[in-house]
């Protein structure tokens, strides 16, 4: 766990409710959507990135890919992808996924190993506003890099909430792991986790009761294989309901794939695989 | 936002404030008369339907989008959904005082659609008010919701409007209730999870006439906002009902249901097909909208509008399917 990176995000969260409607008065000069004078992006980049450069456009290196417009605004899929292999020497260590005008713009961190094969990513985020989203990538030397797409809020009727949570609390915690296709011995590997939870973000109030629903959401996915460490995903409701995530992983041999999830109420839910790479590819 | 609608807005606006501010006294008609009443048309004898042009709530002027319903009874009037706006129920009231002076006991919302319940504020008026009705789930889905549908009315309307102007029920609907009118009995219905968690149809025993909500979209590409299959399951459901006559959520009075309700069936159960094929074949939820993009769509309005987002919601729910 990175207390840094807990600090940032509760400050956040505390400005969200006032901050959703005049974050986005639309206008060529609204700083809201202007992707350098975004003043939560400044935040973050002035604690996290102080004073260190950040090349951008960096689509050779980290691409981040959303659609122009979140069709349904609670269901946005994404995907970052790495544009090489992980290697020893050579490997995108970390990276944060920040959506400008969301009222949790830090959503997303991902720790990925040389073991992780390839630094990639694909999930469904919740996408509140008219926004820049980012996806910064660290390297193993440090050097900085920034893939950004400017993705439309949805049209009227289509809001962030889940569909159905009552649905997804009565399934809360129902795990699947799967590898997508024959794993192969000593080459990336896709897999996929999904988990059902309603990932509520506590900022909903109910109007009847006058009570929030309390906020909770999946905040730590660990991924493993054989032991070794694969993935790590430091998130919040910013994911949709019954997060999802796909991934890569490097079966060196037998073993066990293996996700941990911790939520906000402090559940621990756990799945595992195992698996039996091929020496070849089918 | 300058637009050649924007002074009409503003007036629109101003008139549903004042109207919300006389509600405490009893009516002047000089003020009522300053509202256009709704263009209504009487479908069966006291049941009175405005039907809302196909356009997305919100976009260019699209504040009246959804069906409207009022059924007059010996003793009160109710009303089944109250449009997307303020103003829009502002209309609404003036078009059942041009019908009848008879009190507006029960105002009934179908679903937590803004198209379908931001006129409730506009129909407060009496003492007693009347009751606000709808699914016992609407009122935890509209208030999840009310933040981000004011902030796309203000961003697509060019209207600022304000937390209070979103009516929450007094009266809930866990399965099935009768109104009474006066010699008129109104049977509602809470459904299963379909359009959305919360949607509620209205039956008037007396003409026979079923107000459907948006479980019944004609013409208007349906929206997935709820669960695919759990929809489909309800559109079963409707058709072996015995009704007269059908109000769309969207869509023209149909005296044949069935019929009505066919070409939703089949786009349903199409994308229903398609995204199953698509998870089973391993094909990832951003390629799937690609690969679908254009599947099931012909003869429907408003599909670049709504049909990427019904893929991406089936997608979701179907990848948890054996
Ligand atoms: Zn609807």
């Amino acid at each position: 766990m990175n207390p840094k990176r807990r600090m940032l995000i509760s400050l956040p969260l505390l400005l969200a409710a006032g901050r959703m409607v005049h974050a986005q008065q639309a206008g060529a000069t609204d700083p809201a959507l202007d992707i350098d004078a975004n003043p939560m992006w400044l935040q973050f980049r002035d604690s996290l990135f102080a004073g260190r450069p950040i090349t951008t456009p960096a689509d050779d290196v980290l691409r981040l890919e959303a659609p122009a417009r979140a069709e349904d605004a609670a269901i946005v899929p994404i995907a970052l992808r790495a544009q090489f292999p992980q290697s020893d020497s050579r490997y995108i260590r970390r990276i944060y996924l920040i959506i400008d005008n969301n009222p949790s713009p830090m959503g997303a961190v991902f720790d990925f190993t040389p073991a992780s094969g390839r630094a990639e990513i694909e999930t469904r985020v919740r996408v509140d506003a008219y926004t820049h989203m980012r996806a910064i990538a660290e390297m193993n030397d440090g050097k900085l890099f920034m893939s950004t797409r400017f993705v439309k809020a949805s049209g009227g009727c289509s809001a962030p909430p889940g569909k159905d949570p009552q649905a997804a609390l009565a399934t809360l915690g129902r795990m699947r792991l799967r590898v997508e296709g024959e794993p192969v011995l000593n080459r990336p590997s896709l897999a996929q986790l999904m988990m059902s939870h309603p990932n509520h973000s506590g900022l909903a109030m109910d109007q009847l009761t006058r009570n929030y629903t309390p906020a909770h959401y999946v905040r730590l996915v660990r991924i493993s294989y054989a032991g070794e460490p694969v993935l790590t995903a430091e998130v919040d409701f910013t994911i949709s309901e019954n997060p999802n995530f796909r991934f890569y992983f490097v079966p060196k041999g037998r073993g066990e794939l293996k996700a941990e999830v911790l939520d906000s109420q402090s559940r621990r839910f756990e799945a595992t695989l195992p698996v039996q790479p091929v020496s070849n590819p089918a | 936002m300058i637009t050649p609608s924007a002074p009409r807005r503003h007036a629109r606006l101003l008139t549903a404030l004042l109207g919300v501010s006389l509600l405490l006294t009893p009516d002047i008609p000089a003020k009522a008369a300053a509202v256009e009443p709704l263009p209504t048309t009487e479908i069966a004898p006291g049941v009175h339907v405005h039907q809302g042009s196909h356009h997305a709530w919100a976009a260019h002027d699209g504040e009246d989008v959804a069906n409207i319903g009022f059924i007059v009874g010996a003793r009160c009037v109710a009303v089944i959904d109250t449009g997307g706006s303020p103003a829009i129920g502002q209309r609404l009231k003036a078009a059942i005082e041009r019908v009848t002076a008879l009190p507006v006991c029960y105002v009934i919302n179908t679903h937590m659609h803004p198209d379908h319940v931001l006129g409730n504020v506009a129909l407060g008026a009496g003492s007693p008010g009347p009751a606000y009705v709808a699914h016992v789930r609407l009122g935890p889905s509209l208030s999840a919701r009310a933040p981000y549908y004011l902030e796309a009315f203000r961003r697509e309307g060019g209207q600022a409007l304000a937390p209070d102007a979103v009516v929450y029920p007094t009266q809930t609907v866990a399965d099935r209730a009768s109104l009474d009118l006066g010699g008129r009995q109104l049977e509602l219905r809470a459904w299963p999870t379909a359009h959305t968690d919360n949607d509620l149809t209205v039956f008037d025993q007396q003409t026979g006439t079923l107000f459907t909500g948006d479980l019944l979209f004609m013409g208007h590409l349906p929206v997935i906002d709820g669960q695919l299959r759990g929809w489909l399951r309800v559109v079963g459901e409707l058709k072996a009902l015995d009704v007269a006559r059908a109000v769309p959520g969207h869509g023209t009075v149909s005296d044949d249901l069935r019929q009505a309700i066919g070409p939703e069936e089949t786009y349903l159960t199409t994308v229903l097909r398609e995204v199953r094929a698509a998870i089973k074949a391993g094909v990832p939820i951003a390629r799937t909208l690609d690969q679908l993009s254009a599947t099931g769509i012909a003869g429907w309005q408003l599909a670049d509008e709504f049909h990427r987002r019904n893929l991406t919601a089936a997608y979701a729910e179907l990848e948890w399917e054996d």
